[in-house]
């Protein structure tokens, strides 16, 4: 028979109690909560990331968002305040343990701060948000490191003047081999993801800020560190929660990474949704100075309530 | 040649690795938000039974490994192979004691099993979920424990060696669940 049961009804109340909870943290720093389409005409060039399709009868086409970015850039540029959005965002291809293809994306913007700043509002964000029931987990410290110390630290090499090579090798010694040829990019990711964050203690908040500028998406170039840009992400224990920029406004950088991002496409045999070309006429027009953060809701969800699979707190897990 | 690519990596699935034949045990599917994804799958080799770690990068395919289960009648064993048959085509196949591994303490002639094979080399035999065995050897049971629930150990006619009631006596036939190796009832 088929299974109609909902899958994650010990997380049901937690997860009202955690969407009323943030909106609190916002309201109570004026910070306003916006809505932007689900459904759009174009979709971001990201590599890494792909859009789904969809197609009304008569023959439209969209996109599901990846996330809110572009439209509410344009709210930004167009002078909204600080903003914030709880949205439901959709990324093909990711399915897994810590991934659905569907989840909650908590989306914020704040006027004149940077990313360490930014960053810190997201550590204060999670403990408020902790100590909202005696039963929730909360984490114990946090660790700001720049993503060259951490890979100097930890593995002895230098992310910016290392290649592919000689990091797949630093892999190897670290009995982590992968099949299927990877970029100096891809290994990187691997060796964040493999080897360097399953280290990271469980209960503990790190930060990680400043990506090698191949990374950047986004993120506007770092002033003081040349070869990086201005960019984070917050893990709780092993588990990526969160990413921020400084936000990048200069229209020129955003073109180059586009076209770099729409070769890569090509050069992969990935599809090429449209470009939306709205965020590129908003940038000319002038993104205030702002940074930004997108924080999964359902991760966040897990780590409060100390579970380890996504689908613990999400009722309808699409399979 | 058929493929699979990561993204239909599932448990279960079996792929042609290192020039040996892998089941699927778990898939991972790991991916930095902005970032390559990657399958770590743990994979058990069908040959020696060990199993591994591997990781993928996403998208990557993998050759898929030509294995088939085929339903064999056992018919005898010659001191160092066990012979099977198909009952159909009267084709006979040889299992050596690695691939057969502990299915063999299960196994009485004319049984039904189902033998795995690669490349027509077979590599692993599943016993009929329930089997009939004499009791070739167990200790006399005490009258009235037959309430307490009590067991004891029993040689069977196959050679394994089961747990069973105080009341059951050698010579014996029992019913036993060959998955988990325990007794079910006297037939």
């Amino acid at each position: 028979m088929t299974d109609w049961r909902p899958g994650a009804a010990p997380a049901r109340a937690a997860r009202a109690r955690l969407l009323a909870g943030l909106r609190a943290f916002f309201a109570a720093r004026g910070v306003l909560e916006v809505e932007t389409p689900i459904l759009s005409r174009g979709a971001p060039q990201d590599p890494m990331l792909e859009s789904w399709e969809a197609q009304a009868p008569g023959g439209e086409r969209g996109y599901l968002q990846t996330s809110p970015e572009y439209p509410m850039k344009r709210l930004l540029a167009d002078g909204a305040p600080d903003i914030y959005q709880i949205a439901r965002v959709f990324r093909g291809g990711e399915s897994g343990p810590r991934h659905n293809p569907e989840f909650t994306l908590l989306e914020w913007y704040r006027l004149g701060l940077d990313h360490h700043a930014l960053a810190r509002e997201v550590v204060a964000l999670i403990a408020d948000q902790a100590a909202q029931s005696p039963d929730w987990h909360a984490p114990r410290g946090c660790e700001a490191i720049a993503y060259a110390d951490l890979f100097r630290s930890t593995l002895g090499v230098d992310p910016a003047e290392t290649n592919a090579a000689e990091l797949e090798r630093v892999a190897g010694d670290h009995g982590l081999v992968i099949r299927g040829g990877l970029d100096r990019d891809g290994w990187l990711d691997a060796l964040i993801s493999l080897v360097i964050a399953p280290g990271f203690p469980p209960d503990r908040l790190t930060i990680l800020f400043d990506y090698p500028e191949s990374q950047a998406v986004l993120a506007r170039p770092c002033a003081d560190r040349p070869g990086y840009a201005a960019r984070f992400e917050l893990y709780w224990g092993d588990l990526e929660l969160a990413n921020g920029y400084h936000e990048l406004t200069d229209p020129a950088v955003f073109r180059q990474r586009r076209e770099r991002d729409i070769a890569q496409r090509r050069a992969r045999g990935q599809p090429l949704p449209p470009v939306d070309d709205h965020l590129e006429a908003a940038l000319e027009s002038g993104l205030p100075d702002c940074a930004g953060v997108a924080l999964g809701v359902d991760r966040l969800l897990m780590r409060l309530l100390g579970v380890s699979r996504i689908d613990q707190v999400i009722d309808f897990r699409w399979a | 040649m058929a493929t699979y690519s990561t993204n239909e990596f599932k448990a279960g699935l079996k792929l042609l690795l290192d020039g040996d034949p892998q089941a699927i045990v778990e898939n991972e599917f790991v991916k930095p938000g902005k970032g390559q994804a990657f399958s770590r799958v743990k994979l058990r080799n069908l040959r020696t039974g060990r199993v591994l770690e591997k990781t993928f990068k996403s998208g990557e395919s993998v050759e898929a490994a030509d294995v088939m289960d085929t339903e064999m009648q056992y018919l005898y064993n010659d001191g160092e192979f066990w012979h099977f048959m198909v009952p159909d085509t009267f084709e006979q196949y040889a299992v050596g004691e690695a691939a057969l591994g502990d299915s063999g303490q299960w196994l009485k002639e004319q049984d039904i099993c189902t033998v795995t094979l690669w490349n027509g080399e077979p590599l692993s035999v599943v016993p009929p979920s329930f089997t009939e065995l004499k009791i070739t050897q167990c200790d006399p049971g005490l009258r009235g424990d037959t309430a307490q629930g009590g067991t004891k150990p029993a040689t069977l006619e196959s050679g394994a060696v089961v747990k069973v009631p105080l009341f059951v006596e050698e010579g014996e036939t029992v019913k036993v669940d060959t998955r988990n190796g325990e007794y079910v009832s006297r037939v």
